[in-house]
Order: structure tokens, then sequence, then C-alpha cells
């Protein structure tokens, strides 16, 4: 996704002189094609964050539509209050550019996990959340949303090659994206992880149960319309995010279900225990916290035969 | 604004904060000759929302009681407004609101507005206009880290157009700064991060106005004026007394404090 986001900014900056894209001194071999193209767009600031958001902030207030990067730990907590501060508070078009989302950065540690991201992010009223689930959505959702008023938080993955399949690029703000349809189950994931829901769907269907997958990317506005419909539509609701368990994908689902008096039982699937200090590849820690295609398949097997309440 | 308003801005920040029964006079106090000579002379704007205009950021905004008492001297705020200090529904409160005319920027989180002035400072330079961003620190704010990643990165990108006053008054909420963090040598920590440093008399506005028409705010390093100031400056009791960070006025605390003000040059 990041190469995706990469190219199709450096497009819009062609077309719009206010864009600029500041780093916190990462992005090394993903950041390169902006950097040639709009070099006195492009600005390093160094391994300073909090600065890098408050200068994005006199930036945009003079006019510009600054883009800040860097991993999501570094781009989303460390500068936290000067993000809520700063263009939450004087509703300013900053864009928050956070990469690796969950555990794509495994082997670096926690240091580098983005677990909580959307939990903070979603709980301020006054900033878009989008999450993509792979580099076409992630195009289009840039597209779609770049220009609007106010600050934007993206939480970005690093694959510039997986798709979900039946995904297709599509985005809408404010809307859900659904994969495949079924009858037994609903599978509502956010983020890069969606690629294990939709291989899971597919075992799930050669087991006879049939699954209905949807992927939230517009996590503010959340797609309210689109989780009444299918959470009205099944008794069974599984969310897959890698993220943390409380605030969340799943925490959205379960304010849904609440407030609108739906019957859908949820099941939460997301980082439920402290992250050790054991390293690993993403699938080696899918596999370790429940979200791998294996894990999601036991999972709703069980929440079906109500081994899981 | 003519220079003898640091005397009506003191009187507004006496009656305000006695009106409203809110502390952070003394900060306010500290400040007053600064604002005084920054919505005096230094700020070039035609009216608070010219987008030509320089920008400024009071980044010490629990003194923002100074800064109303200023806009209201520059004609930006009208005496109705000003008496809405700290009530309900007003954007006057006890730090920089958004939405009040005038306020570019809000504050009230230490360590925040360097940052925001720097940016100030390249936008205009990238969109070739002749603004400048001008600051106001507290001393104490420089035990913030996120200051001296401002204070690098305008140096490193050379941000003439920006403008910083540091208020040394060398008190802080809980004590005075050299009991609870040393800031010294301040002047020198600024040079050696590249910076263009000038000590000033922080309660001579004529002298401020003198040294910020002297700079260089075309080309080369961003400029700092290291203001020695004495807190709670104009009232006799609150002068260098950590008290008066936070402590309202009584009755005939008030009463004598406007006696000395007005009975200073």
């Amino acid at each position: 996704m990041r190469f995706a986001i990469v190219q199709t900014l450096t497009e819009l900056a062609s077309r719009d002189s206010r864009i600029m894209l500041l780093t916190g001194d990462l992005g090394y071999m993903a950041l390169e094609a902006f950097a040639d193209k709009h070099p006195a767009r492009f600005l390093n600031v160094g391994v300073a964050e909090q600065n890098m958001v408050g200068v994005a902030t006199g930036l945009a207030e003079a006019g510009f539509i600054p883009f800040v990067y860097s991993i999501v730990p570094f781009a989303a907590l460390r500068p936290y209050e000067f993000i809520r501060n700063g263009p939450i508070q004087h509703q300013l078009p900053v864009r928050i550019v956070g990469v690796g989302g969950g555990m794509e950065y495994g082997l670096n540690g926690l240091s580098h996990y983005g677990l909580e991201d959307i939990a903070v992010m979603r709980a301020q009223p006054g900033i878009k959340v989008i999450a993509p689930a792979d580099h076409q959505q992630a195009r289009n959702a840039l597209l779609a949303t770049w220009n609007l008023p106010g600050p934007i938080y993206y939480r970005i993955g690093k694959d510039d090659k997986t798709v979900v399949a039946g995904l297709d690029g599509r985005f809408e703000l404010g809307g859900a994206q659904q994969l495949r349809d079924g009858n037994d189950v609903v599978i509502i994931a956010m983020g890069s992880v969606a690629t294990e829901a939709a291989a899971a769907a597919g075992e799930l269907a050669k087991q006879g149960i049939s699954s209905c997958v949807l992927v939230v990317a517009s996590i503010t506005p959340a797609p309210v319309d689109d989780l009444v419909r299918v959470l009205s539509r099944y008794p069974l609701a599984i969310t897959v995010e890698a993220h943390y368990l409380s605030g969340g994908l799943g925490s959205l689902v379960a304010e849904v279900a609440a407030e609108r008096r739906l019957p859908c039982r949820l099941a939460r699937v997301a980082v439920k225990t402290p992250v050790t200090g054991l390293c690993g590849s993403q699938s080696y820690l899918y596999h370790k916290y429940g979200l791998s295609c294996d894990a999601l398949v036991k999972t709703v097997q069980q929440e079906l035969s109500g081994a899981g309440r | 604004m003519a220079e003898s308003d640091s005397k009506r801005i003191r009187r507004i920040i006496l009656e305000q904060a006695k009106r409203a029964n809110v502390g952070h006079i003394g900060s306010a106090l500290s400040v007053a000759d600064i604002v005084a000579a920054i919505y005096g002379d230094l700020l070039r704007a035609n009216g608070p929302k010219d987008p030509e205009r320089d920008r400024f950021v009071l980044s010490k905004g629990h003194a923002a009681l100074a800064v109303h008492a200023a806009l209201h001297l520059k004609g930006w705020l009208s005496r109705e407004e000003l008496n809405t200090y700290c009530t309900d529904s007003s954007f006057l409160a006890v730090h920089p609101e958004y939405g009040l005319p005038g306020v570019d920027f809000a504050t009230g989180s230490l360590g925040h507005g360097l940052s925001l002035a720097a940016g100030a400072a390249l936008a205009a330079r990238m969109q070739q206009s002749p603004r400048r961003a001008l600051a106001l620190l507290s001393d104490a704010e420089c035990n913030e880290g996120s200051i001296w990643e401002a204070v690098m990165f305008a140096a490193h990108h050379r941000l003439a157009n920006l403008v910083v006053f540091v208020d040394l008054n060398g008190q802080q909420a809980l004590g005075y700064t050299e009991q609870v963090l040393s800031l010294k040598p301040l002047a020198g920590r600024w040079r050696a991060f590249g910076w263009d440093v000038h000590e000033v008399d922080g309660h001579d506005v004529a002298a401020m106005r003198d040294t910020v028409g002297r700079l260089n705010t075309s080309v080369g390093p961003p400029h700092v004026l290291i203001a020695h100031t004495v807190f709670g400056k104009g009232v006799s009791y609150m002068e260098g007394q950590i008290k008066w960070h936070y402590w309202p006025m009584s009755e005939a605390e008030y009463q004598q404090a406007l006696e000395e003000i007005e009975a200073a040059p």
C-alpha cells in the first residue's frame, strides 16, 4: 500500500500545488517517487514527530495540505496530543499516514506495531479514520478523500502485491464493501488481515459453512447502514482486526449492534493478550494471536457450534 | 495601540481576573510589555482575518488574558466581548481558543506553539509571502523536548521570518526554574542551536521594538529575544511570588494592585 499511496499522492501533487509530504526520517525506498517529482514539497523533518505534526498544522493553516508519514506508533501515538490540539481542534487538512498497521513490522517488535491506533483516533470526533485492506483500495480511498476538509488518519500496510479477492479496489466513505455473500455467518474485517478473513471464508465454504464477508475501511465515518444491514441478517458476526481488542473494529460493531438493538451475537477476533517480547513474521504473529486463516476457521466453527459462548 | 498601552493591558488583566475570580495573573503581567510591543508595532496585519497578516502564537497559553487585553486595545475585540472573559459560551478562556478573531492558533499545552509558528513561517516562505511568524514562549516551557525539536528545525531551515520571545521570569508553576530544572545558560543554548539571539529587557517596549526592527527577517537564521522579565511585574506583592501563578485576588489585593498600576509611570 505504501507505493500505491505514494504514487497516487505524487500524481495528485502534480495537479494540486497545496499537497506536501513530510516524513519523520522513514520511508526509505518508498517515498522517492514523490521526493524526485516534487522536491520543493517534500520535507524530511528528522526524527521529530511532534514537531512534524506541529509544522504541518502551521502549513495547513496557511493553505497547504500536508501529508505526514511514519510507522504507525510514531505517526499516531508519539504526536497524538499535537494531532488533537492541532489539526483536529483547528479542523485543518493535515493527513496522518501511519504505515504498518497491526504487526506488519513483526521482526521489529512491539515498538513498531500498530495495535491501538484505531482506538485512539476513533475516540476523536473531528478526524476521519481510513484503514484500507489492500493497495488497490488504498489508492481509491486516497483519491476519494485527499481533498476533504479537516484532518484524516490513514492506516496503511506495507504490502503492495496482495489483493483481497473480490474487493476490486472498491472504497466508499461511510460505506463497507461486501466480498461474498453467505447464509450462516458474517465476517467483518479491517485492514490487510482481510486477506486472512477472505481465505477463511473460502475454507469454511468447503466445509459447508456459508459466510458473508464485509470489509470496513471507512472507520470514521462508520458504515452504520451497511453494518446494520448485515447485523440484522445474521445470527453471528465475527470481527477480525490486527489491533487490540478494545476500541477498534470489534468495538465499533458492538456499538452499532447495541445502539440499534440488533440480536446478532458478536465474537471479536483481535489481539487480546499483552504482546510478548517474542518477535516473528506477520504470518507467525497472525497464527499466535488467532488472526491466521486456520485460526479464523476454527473460531467460526466453535462459535457456530456454540462452544465459543 | 501606543507604547503606553502596557499600562492599559495591565489594568484590563487586573479587572478581568478579578471579575472572573481566576488566577494566572502573574504570568499575564510578566508578558504585558512584550504583548504591547507585539500588538503595538510588530505584528503586521490589516485586521484579524487578513490572509497576509503576520501570524502570532501565544505558546504560553496561560497568559491569554494579556492577549485578550491587547486584542481589545487593537480594536479587534469589543468591550462587551472582553467582559465575557471566563463566562459560559465565551471564546475568551484562560487559554487562547480558536474561533476568537485574532487568535491564529489555540494553545494551552506547553511545548506546542513553536512548531506551529515554524510551520507558519515555512508556509510564508514557500508562498513567497513577506509574512512573519511571531511566538511568545515561557522560560519553563523550554523544559519540553518538543521545543527543542522545533528549535532545531527552524535553525536548520533558516526561518529568518520567525521571531520568538522567551519570557524569562525565572518562575514556573511550583517553583523557581533554577530549583525545578535549570535552563542556564538559556541564551547560550539557543545560540548553540544556531539562532540569532538577543537579550532584552522584557519590560522595555521601545527597546524590544527597536531590536526586532533591526532583525533581518528575509534571510538568515531565526531570531529569539530572551526577554528578562519580572513575574507579576507592576504589582509589588505579586512580583517574584510563586503563589501568583494560580492565585486569584481578594478585594483588598485588587484595590492595591490597581493603585500600584495607576501610580506607575
